[in-house]
């Protein structure tokens, strides 16, 4: 003690300091060591299941793929029943001129056509015509001035001094489009002068240009450019003020361009709108446009409305017709089966868990073997042995056959429907709720089953009143278990469950491997892990996470 | 319990012999119905039973002697209408009856029973009993016919009937040569064999350092921490395996074009990483499990004169938690050895594991190879199921808690 009353440790700091020191240090040791694994499974699993909740919502492929499309359709009103006017034609045409190059625009047809049917096509087909609507430009303007046939030509009259500001905007759309960064040098400082002039060339010929020099590797003052940056010039001609401006103009090759000036007449006039209307007549319908307008946004709620069988409508959501409506069965089946696959697991749990809590430890030791070998031995194992046990030339029909209780004929469909998924999954998922439920009733003491006997209550008086109450948190904790594990299972389904006894996660794995809607499958399995979350946290209420016992 | 051994010996004319006989007769109508004569067997069975129960009875024969002779005269009875499979059949069904009759002439039925139990309640108790044989019995087997086919020398999912008569013709290896023999089986195999083993050592270390540390006192944030850890366990495995395919994909492609890395090994790295997180929650389970009993005051004892903490934790602490760990292990083990669902989102087809071949192998061409796999696995999931055991009766003994 000194003399101000504080307590001090034996090196002379106060007491209290060093406590709070000595704490703190334990805390810290206890975090380094838990660190380490907290990362990892923050990094390694934690967030793919945010990317996957990311991805449900994500929508950048409309708006990377058609970014000035789509700026000019936010302006155009669906109720019209119009098709959208020749600007946002003229701005499709661009867009999809340079994804059809980078074959970006299947992806986006694809996207849409989860949404609208016959989308998929409609961009493939376009695809690949898209380069005969730029020889409409093209073939014209090589007539007249000759010297643009040549790419040099061109990499000399695009060339000049300038902020290359155009460029840089347009590697920023190939950056978004293809999702790689694009860096590098393109070769080329543009002229602003010319970027002024002829807007909608310049954009053509940078995006040309950088896809040729960086995804390609190749010197583009060697190389002609390709279709839409002559369509590009066409379009820019069409405006007096730039043929006056070209007029006037005196950089290279301003002869060429003024070749052109002078002989306009000869230049195409045809709208793009009816150049789309060729390739295929869905471009005129509005119902495709107000797909890709209802989609253009870069998150959307979309997926989550097919995931719940609805349809984002322009302002409003709808419910899909009847016949499209397959995801709330699915749920409800999902969850039908797992209530069901529960209930037998507790109704053929409950009495073993009691025998085996019951028995002398030696005898129940040796029966507990019977309940761990199966929860042991790999699940395709047992997928397998119930495929080998429940199909119609199997095990089971078989015997029923040979001793004559079904007729040959009628050999029982024990398989490929709901009957097999929930008997192979009841079996697959018993040792978890034996176990549970054998670790509770291991504490209720047998002595109270005897009281309450010798007080006079019969056997199941005794049984309802006195044991059953106490076990109920084991049914509880095996049931969550089960059912958490149910809703989620994936295999047994898929190899014994047929179309009928298939659950949700076999359609989350059909939109990642088959159909490839990658964002649906990942709006599902948002819906599912918000489901598992709630049940975890009713798990977490009646047991407790620490409190999850294994077969060991 | 002296009072119990002494059962009283139930009546033979009245009890005993109709209880065989109902049971023989159940047999018999069975069989009977596959011979297409249900009830003719009934009849010839409560006949059998009855005289079987009476003569055993009435001359007390020896209990020994008693069943083999039921048997062996079942079993020719067998052979006679079975050939070899009858015979095996019969030799069983032998057994049963005899079985039976002893049960209960001995008074063995009541054995398990208070000496006051009613009539009624040993009933119930018995059919008890019986139902959970029941339950046993289904949990088991399901696996015995995948065992038995294995040996099928036809490329069968069915019996043939070679096998069920016992003909040495309707049996072969052939199977397991398959299996053995071909880089179908072997390549994924030998994935596996890579796979898991690595999966389970990233797990293990991790997760007893990390279990080691929360079982510490004044870890904050422990519940958070632990809810994240055991994650993996809780979340189904499709939306694991979902979120980790939209994840590892642009990952392994990163790692491709920055590291230089070929693309084999990071299909194995991004397998790994996914299969030890999934790991994790088990060998934090078992680990932390076993360190509720530890006694802290061992390593301050071992500070005390002088140990620093990393020798602390390997001549002290380690070896007393060792148990847990190897379970844990076998856990995490287990859990990537048999792990379909993750392996094909995010793997490739030079990652294809045994579980991958033996899911693509049910869903689209049946071998009866799968069989053979399968049998392997089981006898593999004995082989760690008593190693377990072997642990946890080592740990419950090292810990000092009562022997099982």
């Amino acid at each position: 003690m000194t003399s101000s009353g504080q307590m001090l440790a034996a090196d002379g700091t106060p007491l209290k300091t060093s406590l709070a020191r000595a704490l703190r240090r334990q805390k810290l040791r206890a975090l380094a060591l838990i660190a380490p694994l907290l990362l990892f499974v923050v990094i390694t699993f934690i967030v793919p299941i945010a990317t996957m909740l990311f991805r449900s919502v994500e929508n950048q492929i409309v708006s990377s793929t058609m970014p000035q499309a789509i700026e000019l359709l936010q302006q155009w009103d669906s109720a019209t029943g119009d098709a959208p006017d020749e600007a946002v034609y003229q701005a499709l045409y661009f867009d999809l001129f340079k994804a059809a190059e980078a074959k970006e625009h299947t992806k986006l047809g694809t996207r849409l056509n989860y949404e609208q049917t016959g989308t998929s096509s409609l961009f493939r087909t376009s695809g690949r015509k898209l380069d005969d609507v730029g020889e409409l430009w093209q073939d014209p303007i090589e007539d007249i001035a000759p010297a643009l046939k040549d790419g040099e030509t061109w990499f000399a009259m695009m060339s000049g001094t300038g902020s290359n500001t155009v460029l840089e905007e347009r590697r920023a759309l190939w950056a978004s489009l293809v999702e790689e960064p694009f860096a590098g040098d393109v070769g080329i400082t543009i002229s602003d002068q010319i970027a002024q002039m002829l807007p909608l060339t310049t954009a053509a010929y940078a995006d040309w240009a950088i896809y040729e020099a960086i995804e390609d590797g190749k010197d583009i003052s060697k190389r002609d450019p390709w279709e839409a940056v002559y369509a590009g010039l066409g379009l820019d001609l069409r405006s007096d003020a730039t043929v006056r401006a070209v007029n006037a103009y005196t950089g290279p090759h301003a002869a060429d361009l003024q070749l052109l000036t002078a002989n306009l007449d000869q230049m195409p006039n045809k709208l793009f709108k009816d150049a789309f209307a060729e390739m295929d007549e869905d471009w005129l319908d509005p119902e495709v446009w107000e797909a890709i307008k209802i989609y253009s946004p870069n998150y959307t709620s979309g997926y989550f409305l097919n995931a719940v069988d609805m349809k984002k409508g322009v302002e409003t959501a709808e419910m899909r017709p009847e016949n499209q409506q397959i995801y709330i069965t699915l749920f409800k089946r999902t969850l039908w089966m797992s209530l069901v696959i529960t209930a037998s697991c507790i109704i053929l749990g409950y009495p073993v868990a009691w025998l085996l809590a019951n028995l002398p430890m030696r005898t129940a030791n040796v029966l507990m073997i019977l309940v761990l070998l199966p929860f042991w031995t790999s699940l395709l194992v047992r997928t397998s042995a119930w495929k080998v046990l429940l199909q119609q030339q199997g095990v089971i029909n078989e015997i029923l056959v040979w001793l004559g209780f079904v007729d040959d004929a009628n050999r029982l469909i024990l398989m490929n429907n709901a009957t097999g998924t929930v008997i192979a999954m009841t079996h697959i998922l018993l040792p978890f709720m034996i176990l549970p439920l054998y670790s509770v009733m291991k504490t209720i003491p047998p002595s109270y089953l005897r009281a309450a006997k010798s007080l006079g209550a019969t056997n199941f008086t005794a049984f309802r009143r006195v044991y059953f109450p106490q076990s109920v948190p084991g049914i509880g904790a095996g049931s969550i278990l089960v059912f958490i594990l149910a809703i989620g299972y994936y295999i047994t389904p898929e190899i014994v469950g047929g179309t009928d006894g298939v659950l949700i996660s076999n359609r989350i794995a059909y939109h990642i491997s088959s159909s490839l809607n990658w964002g649906l499958a990942a709006a599902l399995g948002s819906i599912l892990l918000a489901l598992v979350m709630v049940l975890y946290w009713l798990y977490d209420r009646i047991v407790g996470i620490d409190n999850v016992k294994l077969g060991g | 319990m002296a009072i119990l051994a002494q059962a009283p010996r139930p009546k033979l004319m009245t009890f005993t012999a109709p209880c065989t006989a109902a049971l023989a007769a159940a047999i018999a109508f069975v069989v009977g119905n596959a011979f297409g004569a249900p009830l003719v067997g009934l009849a010839i069975g409560a006949v059998f039973g009855f005289i079987l129960a009476a003569l055993l009875g009435q001359f007390a024969v020896p209990r020994t002697m008693g069943r083999t002779a039921t048997i062996a005269f079942v079993a020719v009875a067998g052979f006679s209408v079975g050939a070899l499979g009858g015979a095996v059949a019969g030799a069983l069904l032998g057994a049963v009856i005899s079985w039976f009759f002893y049960w209960l002439h001995t008074g063995a039925y009541r054995r398990s029973v208070p000496v006051y139990y009613t009539a009624a309640q040993t009933l119930w108790y018995n059919t008890f009993l019986f139902i959970c044989g029941l339950v046993f019995f289904f949990l088991i087997a399901p696996l015995l016919p995948v065992i038995w086919l294995s040996f099928n020398a036809q490329d069968f999912f069915t019996f043939t009937p070679e096998m069920l008569s016992f003909d040495p013709a309707g049996y072969s290896l052939k199977h397991y040569r398959d299996f053995l023999g071909t880089d179908e089986w072997m390549v994924p195999l030998k994935n596996s064999l890579i796979i898991a083993p690595i999966a389970t050592l990233i797990s293990v270390t991790l997760g007893t350092l990390a279990a080691i540390g929360l079982s510490q006192s004044h870890v904050p944030f422990r519940q958070a921490i632990m809810a994240i850890m055991i994650s993996p366990m809780i979340v189904p495995l499709i939306i694991s395996a979902t979120g980790m395919f939209f994840f590892y994909a642009p990952l392994g492609n990163w790692l491709e074009a920055n590291l230089g890395l070929n693309q084999s090994f990071v299909g194995y790295v991004k397998v790994i990483l996914a299969h030890s997180v999934l790991g994790v929650p088990f060998v934090i389970i078992t680990v932390t499990a076993t360190l509720v009993g530890f006694d802290n005051s061992l390593t301050r004892a071992a500070a005390n004169m002088g140990a620093n903490p990393v020798t602390t934790f390997f001549r002290v602490q380690m070896p007393l938690i060792l148990p847990g760990v190897i379970s844990g292990g076998l856990f995490a083990f287990i859990t990537s050895f048999d792990e379909v669902v993750v392996v094909l989102f995010v793997g490739s087809a030079q990652q294809q594991t045994l579980p991958w071949q033996m899911f693509t192998g049910l869903r689209e061409q049946i071998s009866p190879t799968i069989l053979a796999a399968a049998t392997i696995l089981v006898t593999f999931s004995i082989l760690l199921l008593t190693t377990v055991e072997l642990l946890r009766r080592r740990s419950e003994r090292l810990r000092g808690l009562s022997p099982s």
